[in-house]
């Protein structure tokens, strides 16, 4: 089945959706603006502002709902953007409101958490300023109803990001993550803006519509090349290889902000992208979409592998988004048989990464801080509740049947399994290495002997922390199977981005399936000889060269220092060098030059006013020459 | 019929702005010979202010109700949309800086007496001052108003020396500095008397091959009269060069760092404005309208004037050190960039409209930023005077901000940067020669401004970058000089970020093109 059409809209609450980014972004005006006047109320605002904008995004939800299935698609015109390239809109359809909803949910959640996680910081207000307007941003990319509109939303993601990343800027190393995120951000914007003007050259429009209806036909050459470029764009800012290796560092932020930017919301604009563009640019068995999966997989694999050697428990877990995503790129790829399963697995992992993220955060509060895993041990008596909620949230990524995570997990096996075995099995086995290595951080963190440090008093998080904790686990339990089973999220989601012919029907014991729960539960026992029932040193051993290669993050730094880093710098001492000798010496030498004529010159300026009237007689004679020499030609 | 001359018919109301200037000034020589002293003052400065602003009124009131399309008083004046514009530019100009002028202790209270001499002395204390600056003024501009509408070449002589003879003398006022000033006006007098010789023996030659001084019947001999290329080509350098000595073109620039460094600043402004307005609309009007035939003669001639008059200005202001002779050589540069606008005059109509009105333009704005300058360096004063040398302009932006943010907007003007009235001057002229073909030349004029906004920065580095001495100059202004500045600052601004009315206006007046 093909998309819906889009269709204008106007009326009821989707004809004021603007208000969904008005909100946050007014949010995050007043408290920047107000400087230290807003202080005192800065979190409340930032708090009902997020809230508020969920709550238009459910009233948009339901009357969305309340139209005929093929007329989901609505368009709300705002206003003449660029006059005589794009006006700019709102497109409201099943899938961005599945976004929105995400969003504004889980980021008022997240809101709420920060409230008590950032209690003691002295610059909570501008901290909720760009909470509010990562919301806003993030809100403005997935609503746009064209290109440009979209990309503005995206860089005002990667502004927030930054922002966020480099909150406590005082550190040297927030602010080289902040950095570093940004200008890998910017590698991944490139090609994006590059598509964006293929597209218009192609296509002579930028709106989603006037590219769907469009009856120009590009060559296919063109549409590998924006669907390449779109690539290069979703890979920056979703962290897929080559330019993953921001992610990790950007752990620098304040916990919540992982758990909203670097976990939730930020990093699935990559999907977002691709399969808003699949239907135009990433059919099914074209080159573009096979580099979508090829990058999934191997992402899904490298995070992975990431995961498996961190002691930092935020970079385990950053580790792990890079490897979910992977895994919504895979089904992205696929086609429409994978898009419901890649948006499903999107959502629920929205919810039990930020649940555990925030879970992690609360144990960092309650022990002064530390990230280190091999300090923690044996925290499931002091913090009960961050506890249980942290361990379903894991029993949701590794896919323990029932929660959300096995629903939509295997959903994306099984479509790639059946676009591709061979891709297929390789899910299967990042599968594997995830209940390998989410186990060993729960037995590390909550299971085994105290190795706490000597001034560490932990203790369970305040009810405002713990409660946003308890909402995300009741979601990453029941979430997955609602949207999954029955189809009911494919079917939801079909007037947006299509759906295959034959519904695929969940089967609870396919081969895949089992292997995979066979492997996870390998994984799982593994982990906990090596970390739940032995000894764990708080010193990490030297461990094997794989060990290091994991630790290393698989060198992609060092990769790209030696590859970009160091030639650049080199391109930038040459730069220099010659902008001194060259053309500075060529300038200042012309001047130089100059001057001493000047100085020459100014002699001939010698007062005596018979000389002047030489200089006129001269120049007479001279100009009485040149009209002989002239008029005879 | 014998021995009975006929009446001359003189259009009286066109040339009503030149009679009132005219008629002031005579007005102003009887005050200084019957009114008692303290009265002097009191009469003149409303008189001459009156009398500039009635003679710029009844300029628009022309402008709006009818331009003339023939010469008027028996052919020796011709009143035309550009002479017009220049009147009005000249008279707006002349007026500002009498408000210059007004301001008290810029001229010598007895002249004639030695500098040093206890004659002098018991002058200053007498309080006496010379209020024959007010009818010399009046003089002058009347001269400037003749010069350009001037439509044959003895009118045109007249006219030049009308307008020079008092500014010989003006030159010699200065209250301070005495001896450059006197040797100011001297220079000038010698090698303004030089030049004139230049420009009435040319008159002469032309005459002897058209049989007329009239510029009209000039052109029209061109195409008919042979044989006689000697006595034209001889006269027409002869012409070009009073012509050029006027504006300061190279190599007859030599004069006018040391008349303007000498001269009184609010004298160096007028001539720096109005004189150099007249002398490029009297140089317009004899290339296009006796000479038009003879272009692709003077053409070549004049692009290498051009270049090597925006050469010099540019490459000797650089080690200039007195604040006036910089802005003296800046002025040859202007005449410079001016002079590429004469080049772009050709054969095809448009052409000449468009740089016609370019030009017009460039002299308003170029007019007023000018004055604008010299109103500035009025105002630093030293207990010698004025501080003319720029290391005592070190850190003025910290002493006085004000004053140094508009010195550094008004050399900013002269450099040509964007959003001031001298960008839009210099791109107007630029575009009009690239128009014209002569894109070599608007290179060579976009690489002198290059060096030339070197010095012009470098003031202003000199003033917000360096530390002020600690013995630094006084800002002291005056309130028509205070006026002056605002007027000039306002004119360069509204120039710059709003130029169309002005542009629309200068169009206008070159639509009608030169009478002949």
């Amino acid at each position: 089945m093909e998309p819906a059409k889009i269709i204008e809209h106007s009326g009821g609450v989707i004809g004021v959706s603007w208000l969904l980014i008005a909100l946050p972004l007014l949010g995050a005006a007043v408290l920047l603006l107000g400087g230290r006047k807003t202080d005192r109320f800065g979190h409340l605002l930032g708090v009902a502002t997020a809230v508020a904008s969920f709550v238009v995004g459910v009233l948009v939800f339901l009357q969305l709902l309340g139209f005929d299935p093929a007329e989901r698609r609505r368009t709300v015109p705002l206003y003449d953007f660029i006059p005589g390239l794009t006006k700019m809109g709102l497109l409201v359809d099943p899938l961005s409101i599945s976004f929105v909803l995400l969003i504004t949910g889980v980021g008022s959640l997240i809101h709420i958490y920060s409230i008590g996680y950032m209690a003691h910081d002295p610059n909570r207000r501008r901290f909720f300023a760009y909470l509010n307007l990562f919301v806003a941003a993030m809100l403005l990319l997935v609503l746009a109803d064209n290109y440009i509109g979209l990309y503005v939303g995206w860089e005002g993601v990667g502004l927030a990001s930054y922002l966020l990343i480099g909150f406590w800027q005082h550190k040297p190393s927030a602010a080289t993550a902040a950095k570093k995120a940004f200008i890998v951000n910017r590698v991944g914007d490139f090609g994006l803006a590059i598509a964006i003007f293929t597209i218009f050259t192609a296509f002579n429009t930028v709106s989603f519509a006037g590219v769907m209806e469009s009856g120009a036909h590009p060559s296919q050459g063109t549409l590998t090349a924006i669907g390449l470029l779109l690539l290069l764009g979703a890979c920056g800012k979703s962290a897929q290889l080559p330019l993953q290796s921001w992610l990790l560092d950007a752990m620098e932020g304040p916990t919540p902000v992982s758990a909203l930017i670097h976990a939730a919301t930020m990093v699935t604009a990559g999907v977002y992208l691709v399969t808003r563009s699949g239907a135009m640019f990433f059919p099914e068995g074209s080159t573009a979409a096979i580099a979508v999966t090829i990058v999934g997989v191997a992402t899904l694999l490298a995070g992975a592998i990431i995961g498996t050697a961190k002691d930092d428990i935020k970079k385990a877990l950053a580790g792990s988004t890079m490897s979910q995503i992977g895994y919504m790129m895979l089904a992205a790829g696929v086609g429409p048989a994978g898009y419901a399963f890649a948006i499903a697995h999107l959502i629920t992992h929205g919810f039990f990464k930020a649940d555990m993220f925030l879970g992690a955060g609360s144990v960092m509060h309650a022990m002064n801080d530390e990230v280190d895993m091999r300090k923690y041990g044996g925290l499931r008596k002091v913090m009960p509740i961050t506890f249980a909620t942290f361990l379903i949230g894991y029993l949701a990524i590794i896919g323990f049947p029932l929660l959300s995570g096995y629903f939509t997990k295997d959903g994306i096996i099984e479509s790639a399994m059946e676009h591709n075995a061979t891709l297929g099995w390789l899910a299967v086995l990042g599968a594997g290495i995830t209940g390998f290595y989410m186990s060993r951080l729960v037995f590390m963190t909550f299971f085994g002997q105290k190795r706490w440090e000597a001034d560490a008093h932990p203790h369970e998080s305040p009810a405002v922390m713990t409660w946003p904790l308890i909402i995300l686990s009741v979601g990453s339990i029941f979430l997955g199977g609602f949207l999954i089973l029955g189809n009911r999220f494919m079917t939801f989601l079909a007037p947006a981005v299509g759906r295959p012919e034959h519904l695929p029907s969940f089967h609870p014991f396919s081969v895949a399936g089992l292997v995979t729960l066979a492997l996870v539960a390998a994984g799982a026992a593994l982990a906990w000889f090596k970390y739940g029932a032995a000894e764990v040193p708080v010193t990490a051993p030297r461990g094997s060269f794989l060990t290091t290669f994991a630790r290393r993050d698989l060198y992609g730094d060092a990769l790209n220092e030696a590859l970009f880093m160091r030639p650049g710098q080199w391109l930038t001492r040459l730069a220099v060098f010659f902008d001194n000798r060259g053309i500075d010496g060529l300038v200042n030498g012309i001047a130089a030059g100059i001057g001493g004529t000047s100085g020459r010159l100014r002699r001939v300026q010698t007062g005596f006013v018979r000389s002047y009237a030489l200089s006129i007689f001269v120049g007479a004679a001279i100009l009485v020459g040149a009209w002989f020499v002239v008029g005879n030609l | 019929m014998n021995g009975t001359i006929p009446a001359p018919t003189i259009e009286y109301a066109l040339l009503a702005p030149m009679l009132v200037v005219f008629g002031a000034a005579i007005i102003g020589v009887l005050v200084e010979a019957f009114a008692p002293r303290y009265l002097r003052s009191a009469i003149h400065k409303p008189l001459t202010l009156l009398a500039l602003a009635g003679a710029f009124v009844i300029t628009i009131w022309q402008a709006r109700t009818n331009i003339p399309t023939r010469p008027s008083a028996m052919g020796a004046v011709a009143i035309d949309g550009p002479a017009l514009f220049i009147w009005g530019t000249i008279l707006v100009l002349a007026f500002v800086s009498v408000l210059l002028i007004n301001d008290e202790g810029h001229f010598v209270a007895s002249a004639s007496a030695v500098p040093g001499s206890a004659e002098e002395e018991r002058a200053l204390t007498e309080g006496a001052v010379h209020t024959e600056v007010y009818p010399l003024v009046l003089f002058a501009v009347g001269g400037m108003l003749l010069f350009p509408a001037a439509n044959d070449l003895l009118a045109m002589f007249v006219a030049l020396e009308v307008m020079s003879l008092p500014l010989y003398l003006l030159c010699g006022l200065a209250r301070r500095r005495r001896l450059l000033s006197q040797e100011a006006a001297v220079k000038y007098f010698l090698l303004g008397a030089f030049s004139s010789a230049f420009f009435l023996y040319g008159t002469a030659l032309l005459y002897g091959y058209a049989g007329s001084v009239d510029l009209a019947k000039i052109g029209s001999a061109l195409g008919s009269v042979g044989g006689q290329d000697t006595l034209l080509y001889i006269g027409v350098a002869m012409l070009g060069v009073g012509l050029l000595f006027k504006i300061g073109a190279a190599p007859f620039q030599a004069w006018k760092p040391d008349v303007y460094q000498g001269s009184p600043t609010p004298i160096t402004a007028l001539m720096a404005s109005g004189t150099l307005v007249a002398a490029f609309g009297a140089l317009l009007r004899v290339f296009w309208v006796a000479l038009g035939g003879l272009q692709w003669s003077w053409t070549p001639i004049m692009w290498g004037v051009a270049i090597l008059t925006m050469v010099v200005g540019a490459i000797l202001a650089i080690t200039q050190t007195d604040i006036k002779r910089m802005l003296a050589y800046s002025s040859i540069a202007h005449g410079g960039f001016l002079l590429i606008g004469v080049v772009a005059l050709g054969d095809k109509q448009q052409h000449n409209v468009s740089a016609l009105s370019a030009l017009l333009f460039y002299l308003v704005a170029y007019g007023f930023t000018t004055v604008g300058a010299f109103a500035i360096v009025t105002t630093v004063r030293d207990a010698g005077g004025e501080a003319w040398h720029l290391s005592r302009w070190a850190g003025l932006g910290k002493r006085r901000p004000l004053v140094a943010v508009v010195f550094s907007l008004f050399l900013l003007a002269f450099a040509g940067i964007p959003l001031t009235s001298g960008f839009f001057g210099k791109y107007a002229v630029f575009q009009a020669a690239v128009e014209a073909g002569a894109t070599p030349l608007v290179v060579v004029g976009v690489v002198s401004s290059a060096i030339a906004a070197f010095f012009y920065v470098r003031v202003i580095v000199l003033m917000f970058f360096s530390d002020p001495a600690a013995d630094g100059p006084s800002v002291v202004i005056p309130g028509g000089t205070w006026a002056v500045g605002a007027a000039a600052v306002l004119a360069t601004v509204v120039l710059g970020v709003f130029p169309q009315p002005v542009l629309d206006l200068a169009h206008t007046a070159a639509q009608s093109l030169f009478v002949r």
